[in-house]
């Protein structure tokens, strides 16, 4: 449990590997609900809470259900079972506790399943901190850190898309290029951007 | 027969996943960086797409309808699992290459959005045919995106060198030139008039 490498997790999700902009991750939301600012941090705030959850949970089942059963190889079946059952239960509790988030983030919130980006980051965390021999609650700190800073970099990119994009609407664009095709034209001049931190390390 | 036929045609062309319906995104721009790469990948969700169709097709009056998407995700992950330790076991390269996309075909929107709008509501033959049919027309999109990167970013086709070390524009096979070539093979299909607005 170094300082030093909670740093570099989190300078490393949001810059440098970006998971839209450089690892490709949760490109659908990226590009369906980036058109309004306000819907964009909506979904960006739903993000990152569940995939902070589901990190914290499936680091949990990995590392108590599935390597002492010797079942690892089920994991993709459980992560997305685990996922999608989180989903559905924060969807209820919001629903019942808090009418105004669930207007404000409801139809977000079952997209959130389908978005590679939560399991991805399952499945990194996994890979990256749970090798044979690794210490396990550290591995399970690790998971929380690297789930809580890719959250904030999908947040940071999916706003300063959705900021472009409200101003590209009043550009005259060719019909064939409007909407979806600017979008992928934008994200790509957004992405060589970010590549400007690939040097940077810690 | 000429039904059957229309089921698989259909996904190769008016609703294409890549360039119409713009589905499955993610492995399609993540690797898209070799051909060797990218057909792998398609054949890969072909091979879930077929098979996790005709499960759900099969079952389609036993699943309760209230329960129906997490039956599918299961459907779709053991088919997913099973694809995943396959090439595990027969091609570790391309396991390599491909990393986290293949447990990630499981959250392709192509596979849940066929199992749902097709699948579920129509026979075992049709659904197989439509399943294969947006495969291959997946997998095109994902080869054809994977060629031109290939050729203007590493400057060869399927590992085959042609270009010379300074004629080619290493961008291409990062990030950004993914989103460059979608962007603009997209515009040019809509250009063109091959998929729906």
């Amino acid at each position: 449990m170094e300082i030093s490498r909670i740093i570099s997790i989190a300078i490393s999700m949001v810059f440098i590997n970006n998971f839209i902009l450089s690892k490709f991750l949760g490109l659908c939301p990226f590009l369906g609900v980036s058109r309004r600012t306000q819907a964009a941090f909506s979904m960006g705030i739903a993000v990152i809470f569940v995939m902070v959850f589901s990190a914290l949970l499936t680091s949990l089942i990995y590392a108590f259900v599935l390597v002492p059963l010797n079942i690892v190889y089920l994991r993709t079946i459980f992560f997305i079972l685990i996922i999608a059952a989180f989903v559905q239960l924060i969807e209820m509790v919001i629903r019942k506790k808090s009418p105004a988030l669930y207007k404000a983030l409801g139809i977000y919130l079952p997209l959130i399943t389908t978005n590679c980006a939560v399991l991805g980051v399952a499945i990194l965390n996994i890979n990256e901190f749970f090798v044979p021999g690794a210490p396990v609650y550290a591995g399970i700190l690790y998971s929380i850190i690297q789930a809580f800073f890719a959250g904030i970099g999908f947040c940071v990119a999916l706003l300063l898309m959705s900021g472009i994009r409200e101003r590209l609407e009043f550009t005259d664009t060719p019909i064939s290029m409007k909407g979806i095709p600017v979008a992928f034209i934008v994200a790509a001049i957004m992405s060589l951007a970010f590549m400007g931190f690939s040097g940077f390390k810690l | 027969m000429k039904s059957l036929i229309k089921e698989f045609s259909k996904g190769i062309t008016v609703l294409n996943p890549t360039f119409g319906l713009i589905l499955g995104l993610c492995p399609t721009l993540a690797v898209s960086t070799s051909l060797f790469n990218a057909v792998g990948m398609g054949v890969a969700a072909t091979f879930v797409l077929v098979f996790s169709n005709l499960i759900i097709s099969a079952l389609r009056n036993f699943i309760p309808a209230r329960i129906r998407l997490p039956s599918y995700i299961v459907i779709i992950a053991t088919f997913v699992t099973v694809c995943e330790l396959g090439i595990k076991a027969y091609l570790p390269g391309l396991s390599k290459s491909l990393g986290i996309f293949i447990p990630l075909i499981v959250v392709n929107c192509i596979i849940m959005a066929r199992a749902e709008a097709f699948a579920s509501r129509n026979r075992i033959l049709p659904s197989i045919f439509d399943g294969l049919g947006m495969g291959v027309g997946f997998t095109l999109g994902i080869a054809i995106i994977a060629f031109i990167r290939e050729l203007l970013g590493s400057g060869s086709i399927a590992g085959i060198g042609l270009l010379k070390s300074n004629e080619f524009i290493l961008v291409m096979i990062l990030a950004p030139g993914a989103l460059l070539t979608m962007g603009l093979l997209i515009a040019l299909s809509r250009l063109m008039g091959l998929t729906k607005r």
